[in-house]
């Protein structure tokens, strides 16, 4: 049993509670503890940095300082943008001039800056061969099996590569590795990095419904199923601003939280993970893809058997020709 | 503030170590940004305000504020010029200098955001975008989803304040930060 | 009874300014041994070396020092001026007031004692410098030329037109480098092959050059004049004198899907082949690597799985056990013209290099480089010069060039212009346009460089007679779209995004130098910078010569270069070579080390620090004969006087000439000696 320092941030325990319920079952059958920081602030998100860079380094310091004091050495921050800014904000007072000297007064604490941040993809690539064995161990049939999946990562969970460092910054592969080790199959498609329109949800939605159109449209041309994303902002401008964004009579695009697909893959239960809560209905899919397991299942159980029966009908044969 | 007779670029230097000369206005990054088409000027083009040392012009631009902050142009510009901490600089120093053109309901945003946190050190998303809306008059914005939201456990009416909320205060005071 | 006179330089303004010349040269004339001093305005003029000469006859000086800038500028004009007055040139030397006193300095009154002070010393020195006499080496008048592109070719049939042996090796299967890919060249699109082709015949038929080709420098010992090269001659499978080109091996080899690298992976090739039809010499090579005999003797099998090439020869020229052979090769001079290879987008990349994940890493279909374009265009490519796209061999109709791809990029690892992009780009605009009339051509570039003669003028064609869409701004991003390849670009001067539907897409990647190189500058004792590139001795005076002397360079193995450059470069070194093998004895200073064998102990720790190899040990020996010890001795020809030797000798026996302990330590008591 493993055991992390988690840092939800205001997202997972608001609008994306899906992503902290999946996380946490997710991570529970992996062996995985979590340990929520007490008293975490908010990491100040864009609105911190864009105004203010010293804010923007100052609100992800102080959680930081907290996880170092209550003796961690590392943190999980699933949300995108809580990873980027607590890793940039580690970076900063590591390389900035002065900065490691000014920070602990700042936040009122001490600070040594000895605390490593990962997110949840990280978590869960680094995990590929257990969630491998474990969904092969499964006792229902993997309803992800050969599905085609597009991985999202957006624009904060790669860039910049000195903040980040754990994966190809224009064409990465770590959640694809984690949908392929799910028995998916990763889809090859072009919007992987660009950006949904990020903190522009709320304040100028328009943007966003521009830009999650394109990402969409090119998820679905080249044969996705579903979007996996691993940022609570990537999911709702594809999620919730899904209908806004869509043509009369289109196809809806389930969004999946990366924590949920591989929830889906290790057989726990949809209202377990989450799934009940996205706008874009995830019913319908999830029907459909166990209904296939369970069809290929019993199609290659039947295969078996008339295998089996082939096999035994030439043995009597011969036996009768001897 | 900086004295007068500092340029803008030396500023930038100073406030990030960017020498903004590197620019050579290939438009790499302007190729790649998603709000170059709502935008008037693109990352080159506030590289490009520095380097010239026009201080208003970049100071009072509009499209500063309409940057996504998504990194595009910095991962792929050739000289690592890092637009996007420049165009953040420059939006600091338009704070600082009281001459921020943000649209009003961006700047609706920040301030309900920042607001929030400040007062309870986490985001208490519900309360925030009474606030937005309240500060940038929309006040109809997404009150169609709202019902949904509340279905589905998305929204909670009671804020969540952590304990250590007097450092938060503390913190935003020790930054200059008023929101 | 030491006669030394002083003279005391003001380099106009240089040293005057700061230092008190005047007053210089009159301290020095109190100094003890010093029998003339005089300062002068300007002592490497005519008139100041007249002044050396009129004070050397006159005073009987038995030494000069001349009080001016650095050695590295005048030593040699002084010394010749000496040795013209009949006084051995060795006696003279050079103190530098200029780049180690007046040019650092401001205080007057410091300074001027500064340059006494240095002046002194260098004094003290002279009254132990030797008459030494210049040490003469023998040449060996043959070159070596490394690489038969252009510029190897060019090199080799200048020294062999002007007398001499030339040695041509080339790495490949057949001479002619990257021009024999080309299809037109600029400024006047000229077929490529069809210029290089007759070069290429006249080297391969030329009585004074001999080439030798599937073969690489292995070792290189010795020094100008007289180096000993070791050429691996790589195994080819077939035998050179037997072969006469007519083919049947290749036509009758079941292996045919290897991609070519003539036509840069557009095409293919057969295990053994000839890389084009017009290839020198006109023999194939044996693939071993992908031959399907070769195959089943590195898995063991008992029997061979093929050996169809062999049966069809009617030569019998194919023998499938030939090994690597050495050659040694007696050199004068080496000329290095290896060339140039292209950069790759992909993943994999040299250290300090990153590919473009933006451009997809090379896995974009129809993404294709500057080289294969050129085969597209060629007559003689995999499409018989038409411009089909590689994925469905359709015509593209859109067709989008990238300049700068890799080049002026510091974050990908090249800081530098390639130069001949901007060029090229042009011209496979033209070329596609003149092919497809209606096709579209689309150019994103961020300068225009087009400096030669007749360069700008080309560029424009493309533009104002080829309607070529010149859109300054460089492309973020480029995939797959369905049936198109999506552009995203930007158009700096009419400040928009400009997204374009290609049907294919040329880049135009950088000029790097070949795989390899480094091993190949080691073996020759030259250095290279850091891209790779080798180093001129001196960038504006002395392009194709390196910092080791005998051996030159030419082409874009040293900087990205066209055409017309490399055949001027590769003249010139040429000529350098003509001239290094004009006389029959080659002079070089006597400053090498020298080792006294009564003292010395044989530790040979000298050998051991030696940068040049150029210390060998020798036997002692008793009357009879017996070996009773050895000392080191010092080969005068390789030496090149660095010092090292000297400072870790234990027992003080090797001693640099011009540098010995007795001048330094005398040096170094001047200083000290005075306040």
């Amino acid at each position: 049993m493993i055991d992390v320092a988690y840092y939800p941030g205001c997202s997972l325990h608001g609008t994306s509670r899906e992503f902290d319920e999946s996380l946490r079952a997710v991570a529970a059958e992996l062996g995985i503890g979590l340990t929520e920081i007490a008293d975490w602030n908010c990491c100040g998100a864009s609105s911190g940095h864009t105004t203010d860079h010293l804010l923007g380094v100052a609100l992800p310091a102080r959680n930081l300082a907290l996880a170092e004091a209550q003796g961690f050495g590392a943190v999980l921050a699933p949300c995108a943008a809580c990873y980027n800014r607590l890793s940039a904000a580690r970076l900063a007072i590591a390389t900035e001039d002065g900065l490691a000297a000014r920070i602990p007064d700042i936040i009122g604490r001490q600070f040594a800056n000895s605390v490593e941040v990962h997110n949840a993809v990280e978590l869960l690539r680094d995990a590929s061969v257990t969630i491998d064995e474990k969904v092969a161990a499964a006792l229902a049939p993997n309803p992800l099996e050969g599905v085609k999946l597009a991985a999202y990562y957006g624009c904060l969970l790669v860039r910049p590569f000195e903040v980040c460092g754990y994966d190809d910054p224009e064409q990465p592969t770590s959640m694809d590795e984690i949908i392929n080790a799910c028995g998916a199959d990763d889809v090859d498609w072009d919007m992987k990095v660009e950006c949904c329109g990020g903190a522009f949800s709320v304040s100028r939605t328009a943007s966003v419904l521009r830009l999650g159109r394109a990402i969409i449209d090119n998820a679905r041309s080249h044969g996705a199923e579903a979007i996996v994303v691993a940022c609570p902002l990537c999911h709702s401008n594809l999620d919730l601003r899904q209908k806004a964004m869509a043509a009369r009579g289109e196809e809806p695009m389930p969004i999946l939280f990366v924590t949920q697909m591989v929830g889906l893959a290790l057989g726990l239960a949809p209202v377990d993970l989450g799934l009940g809560r996205h706008f874009v209905d995830t019913e319908p899919l999830i029907a459909r893809l166990v209904k296939q397991a369970a069809e290929r299942v019993a199609a290659e159980k039947l295969a078996k058997q008339e295998a089996a029966a082939k096999a035994a009908a030439r043995a009597e044969k011969q036996k009768v020709g001897a | 503030m900086s004295a007068p007779s500092r340029t803008l670029a030396a500023d930038i230097l100073e406030a990030t170590g960017i020498n903004a000369a590197t620019c050579y206005q290939c438009g790499k990054c302007s190729a790649g940004c998603p709000m170059a088409s709502e935008s008037d000027l693109r990352p080159h083009n506030v590289m490009r305000l520095v380097v010239q040392d026009r201080r208003d012009a970049a100071l009072a631009e509009e499209s500063i504020w309409l940057c996504l902050t998504c990194e595009t142009c910095s991962a792929r510009c050739p000289n690592a010029c890092d637009p996007a901490r420049v165009i953040d600089a420059v939006r600091e120093m338009s704070i600082a200098a009281g001459v921020a053109d943000m649209p009003r309901n961006i700047a609706a945003f920040h301030r309900a955001f920042l607001e929030q946190i400040r007062s309870n050190g986490r985001l208490h998303e519900m309360g925030m975008v009474m606030e937005y809306k309240l500060r940038s008059g929309d006040l109809m914005k997404d009150v169609t989803n709202a019902p949904g939201m509340l279905s589905r456990g998305k929204l909670s009416f009671r804020a969540e304040r952590i304990q250590g909320v007097v450092e938060i205060k503390r913190i935003f005071e020790k930054c200059g930060v008023t929101p | 009874m030491s006669r030394i006179g002083v003279f005391v330089c003001h380099c106009g303004e240089n040293i005057a300014r700061t230092v008190d010349c005047a007053a210089v040269a009159e301290a020095l004339k109190d100094h003890p041994g010093v029998a003339f001093a005089e300062d002068y305005k300007y002592m490497c003029s005519d008139p100041g070396q007249q002044l050396v000469k009129k004070a050397i006859e006159e005073n009987n000086l038995t030494g000069v020092v001349v009080a001016a800038c650095s050695p590295h500028m005048h030593e040699k004009t002084f010394r010749r001026a000496c040795d013209q007055a009949g006084l051995n040139k060795y006696m003279c030397e050079m103190a530098n007031i200029r780049e180690h006193c007046s040019w650092i300095h401001e205080d007057r009154g410091a300074a001027t004692g500064k340059a006494v002070d240095i002046t002194r010393t260098i004094v003290e020195k002279v009254k132990h410098n030797q008459p030494l006499e210049s040490i003469r080496i023998p040449v060996t008048k043959r070159a070596l030329v490394i690489g038969a592109g252009i510029a190897g070719i060019q090199a080799a049939l200048d020294i062999a037109d002007g007398g001499h042996q030339v040695i041509l090796i080339e790495k490949d299967a057949s001479i002619g480098g990257h021009m024999s890919q080309l299809s037109e060249t600029f400024p006047t699109l000229d077929c490529s092959q069809c210029i290089l082709t007759p070069r290429m015949v006249e080297a391969y038929q030329h009585p004074n050059i001999t080439l030798h080709t599937w073969s690489e420098v292995e070792k290189v010992d010795g020094y100008i004049g007289n180096f000993t090269v070791t050429i691996r001659k790589k195994a080819r499978s077939v035998n050179e004198d037997l072969c006469n080109g007519c083919g049947d091996c290749q036509a009758a080899c079941p292996v045919k899907k290897i991609p070519s690298e003539f036509e840069a992976g557009l095409g293919k090739r057969t295990a053994i082949s000839v890389p084009f039809p017009q290839a020198v010499p006109n023999i194939p090579v044996l693939d071993r690597e992908n031959c399907t005999l070769f195959k089943g003797r590195r898995k063991g099998l008992a029997k061979e799985v093929c050996g169809k090439c062999k049966e069809t020869c009617l030569k019998g020229a194919i023998d499938y056990d030939t090994e690597d052979t050495f050659i040694e090769e007696e050199i004068g001079a080496i000329v290095v013209a290896t060339g140039f290879q292209l950069y790759s987008i992909g993943r994999k990349q040299p250290e300090g290099l990153k590919g473009y994940g933006e451009y997809g890493y090379g896995d974009v279909p129809d993404v294709i480089d500057g080289l294969q374009f050129e085969r597209l265009a060629s007559a003689s490519g995999p499409t018989a010069g038409a411009i089909l796209r590689p994925s469905d061999g359709k015509e593209p109709k859109t067709v989008v060039f990238v300049h700068c791809v890799g080049s002026r990029d510091p974050e990908k690892g090249m800081k530098y212009c390639s130069k001949i992009c901007c060029m090229y780009n042009a011209k496979h605009a033209m070329l596609y346009k003149h092919k497809v009339h209606d096709g579209r051509a689309v150019a994103f570039y961020m300068d225009i460089r087009a400096a030669g003669k007749g360069y700008d003028e080309f560029s424009r064609r493309a533009i104002e007679e080829d309607a070529a869409e010149y859109i300054r701004g460089r492309v973020s991003k480029i995939y797959r779209d369905g049936d198109v390849v999506k552009v995203w670009g930007y158009d700096t001067l009419s400040q928009e995004q400009v997204v374009i539907d290609a049907d294919m897409v040329v880049l135009a990647t950088a000029i790097r130098p070949q795989p390899g190189i480094e091993l190949l500058a080691q073996t020759l004792s030259i250095s290279y910078d850091e891209n790779g590139f080798i180093n001129e001795a001196h960038p504006k005076l002395r392009p194709v010569e390196t910092n080791t002397a005998g051996v030159f360079v030419a082409g874009a193995c040293q900087a990205p270069r066209d055409i017309p450059d490399s055949v001027a470069t590769a003249s010139a070194a040429a000529a350098k070579v003509m001239s290094l093998f004009s006389a029959d004895e080659l002079e070089r200073e006597p400053a090498v080390a020298i080792v006294n064998e009564n003292t010395c102990i044989g530790c040979m720790n000298c050998a051991k620090v030696c940068p040049y190899g150029a210390i060998e040990q020798r036997d002692v020996c008793t009357v009879d004969g017996h070996v009773c010890g050895h000392t080191a001795y010092v080969n005068p020809g390789v030496c090149q006087g660095c010092g090292t030797c000297q400072a870790v000798c234990l027992s003080k026996s090797v001693e640099l000439q011009t540098f010995t302990d007795e001048q330094i330590y005398s040096e170094i008591n001047a200083l000290c000696a005075w306040e």
